[in-house]
């Protein structure tokens, strides 16, 4: 197979899903119920020092 | 502070310089090699004057390591302010060229040269040098951290001016590689890379040894546009040179695959270099002038990652009706559109960021900078992807609509937000109480979104008419207007949109004063902005 066409048939199969479940996972992880407390106290971070 | 061997990579750059110019393959590599040599010669006669000839003992002690390093910061907040004016200057320069072609003076200040310097300048001279020196901030003060590698910050900044100087002077001497937004040719490209790698080691140094557990949201906005803005600088720019002493060079991609990778690089140095980048510079510095911390953290996290998975594919809506395939071309229209969400998140998350503090955008012109900016971002966030539709853009395409678009998020967006952000450093940086004027603000704020409303405004309409009449037919179907019917059409618009410019000049120029009296530590005696004026009890 030609270069290019493996590549484009990578790109939208493996390549889309690994992306797409990435993509999936960090919203997962980011909105899970315990992430709210460590978020909030991140958020303070700038305002801690000068 | 000795700079000895600084001083001897100068001197041996000066003398390779001045070969370059001996021997070089093309006279517009010698003129440039020249440039090179002098602005080289003077900074090494710079260096010399300040190296203390002094025995080893007797040199003072070095500086102490555990404070922050802002001496490069200041630097930093003060080019950022020169090249902003001076991207400015040339932008309403150009802008009266096109009004009024007499203003064309052959062959160096010609539009077509001009262009290209006004459009670097602004996004690299003045964007590159806030994102610089605020990142170099933030992350130093999020990370708890001294910047890393010491004197690689000088070089940083000193390379990145010099990249500027070398990429401004090509321009105006005729040499390009007519690339939008990379116009530089290869031996230039060779410096920046070498310069943004310095910049990577300096900025992921210090998040490496951060004393603080978790990486800012900001952080991660920062570090997402250097890096992309690596690989899009290194993967566009890969071209081979005619000689390794002379000016032209060949793009490695031919036809339709050249197009796409420019507008690869150029989507994305909107979207990471004007967007990610400066989207950094909001979550550090609003919550910082509000007070408070940012509406929603886990929202900002969010926006992180939709932003940067989505935005990598948008580029080939430049490529509407093109020779790109159509898959392409309705790829990056499906993901600009999709941008829509990421978008207003952040837009939503910064403005939401004052609630609780409302009152201050009527008492703090510094907030107000601030929210106008986020506004502008969420109004060019919207108009893009509407323009990306292939409808839409086969009436916006070429068009001065797409001119006015990129200035409101370049003049709102970026603009805004970083004159805010220098608003809010300069007194911390130089250790005064406040800005010498917040009147001053307040007038800058005015003269900028005036310009910015009446240059987006104009541009709107004379785009629109440019689009209408190009694709005009009568009933025989031949085409109504000839092409220089258009032009001369745009002229009431052109010189309305130079009216703006120049406003928004003003506001830099007011700014300029305003934060060089800062430095030199004058405060302007002017009563409190928006405090109430004290009642008169009834009789």
């Amino acid at each position: 197979m030609e270069l290019y066409t493996a590549m484009r048939h990578f790109a939208d199969s493996w390549g889309l899903l690994a992306m797409t479940l990435f993509f999936i996972g960090v919203l997962v992880f980011t909105l899970r119920p315990g992430a709210k407390a460590s978020a909030n106290e991140a958020a303070q971070i700038p305002l801690k020092e000068d | 502070m000795n700079h000895v061997s600084e001083t001897i990579w100068l001197a041996i750059g000066t003398f390779l310089a001045l070969l370059g110019a001996a021997y070089a393959y093309d006279s517009l590599f010698a003129a440039h090699m020249w440039v090179l040599f002098f602005v080289l010669l003077v900074s090494t006669i710079l260096m010399l004057r300040r190296i203390s000839f002094a025995s080893a003992g007797q040199a003072p002690a070095a500086a102490i390591k555990s404070e922050y390093f802002d001496e490069v910061i200041k630097y930093g907040t003060i080019a950022t302010v020169f090249w902003g004016v001076v991207g400015f200057l040339v932008g309403v320069v150009i802008a009266l060229q096109l009004a009024f072609p007499d203003l064309n003076i052959e062959p160096w200040f010609n539009f077509g040269r001009m262009r290209p310097l006004h459009t670097s300048a602004v996004i690299f001279a003045f964007g590159g040098n806030a994102l610089i020196a605020t990142s170099f901030y933030v992350v130093q003060r999020t990370s708890r951290a001294r910047l890393f590698g010491g004197d690689l910050a000088w070089f940083v900044f000193w390379g990145y001016q010099l990249f500027i100087v070398m990429a401004a002077t090509g321009y105006l001497l005729g040499i390009t590689q007519s690339r939008e937004y990379a116009e530089p040719e290869w031996y230039v490209d060779l410096w920046l890379t070498i310069v943004w790698v310095a910049y990577l080691v300096v900025f992921l140094g210090t998040i490496l040894m951060r004393k603080e557990p978790h990486i800012y949201v900001a952080n991660w906005f920062y570090l997402a546009f250097i890096v992309t803005i690596a690989m899009l600088h290194v993967v566009n720019n890969l071209a081979i040179p005619v000689s390794f002493l002379g000016v032209k060079s060949y793009s490695a991609f031919s036809g339709v695959q050249d197009a796409l990778t420019q507008w690869w690089y150029g989507h994305n140095a909107v979207g990471f270099f004007l967007t990610a980048g400066f989207l950094g510079m909001m979550y550090y510095f609003v919550p910082k002038q509000a007070g408070r911390p940012v509406y929603s953290y886990r929202l900002s996290i969010i926006h992180f990652w939709a932003l940067i998975f989505m935005y990598i594919w948008a580029g080939p809506h430049h490529l509407h009706y093109t020779a790109l395939p159509d898959w392409a071309q309705t790829l990056g229209m499906v993901f600009s559109i999709m941008l829509w969400m990421p978008s207003w998140g952040g837009m939503i998350n910064g403005l939401m960021t004052l609630s609780g503090a409302w009152d201050k955008i009527r008492t703090d012109p510094i907030i107000r900078m601030m929210v106008i900016a986020i506004a502008f971002y969420g109004m060019s966030t919207f108009e893009g992807p509407m323009m990306s539709v292939k409808a839409v853009n086969s009436l916006s395409h070429y068009t001065d609509w797409t001119i006015g678009h990129v200035h409101s998020g370049a003049l709102g967006w970026v603009g805004m937000i970083t004159f805010g952000a220098v608003y809010y450093l300069t007194p911390k940086l130089w250790n005064r109480n406040r800005l010498y004027s917040l009147d001053l603000v307040n007038w800058h704020f005015w003269l900028a979104t005036l310009g910015i409303v009446v240059y987006a405004a104009v541009m709107w309409v004379a785009g629109v008419q440019q689009g209408l009449m190009w694709r005009e037919y009568d009933d025989q179907g031949f085409l109504v207007y000839s092409f220089a019917e258009t032009v001369a059409a745009m002229f009431p618009y052109y010189v309305l949109r130079a009216v703006g410019g120049v406003m928004y000049l003003a506001g830099g120029l007011i700014m300029a004063f305003n934060i060089t009296m800062t430095i030199l530590g004058y405060e302007r005696r002017e009563r409190e902005t928006g405090a109430a004026p004290a009642l008169q009890p009834a009789e």
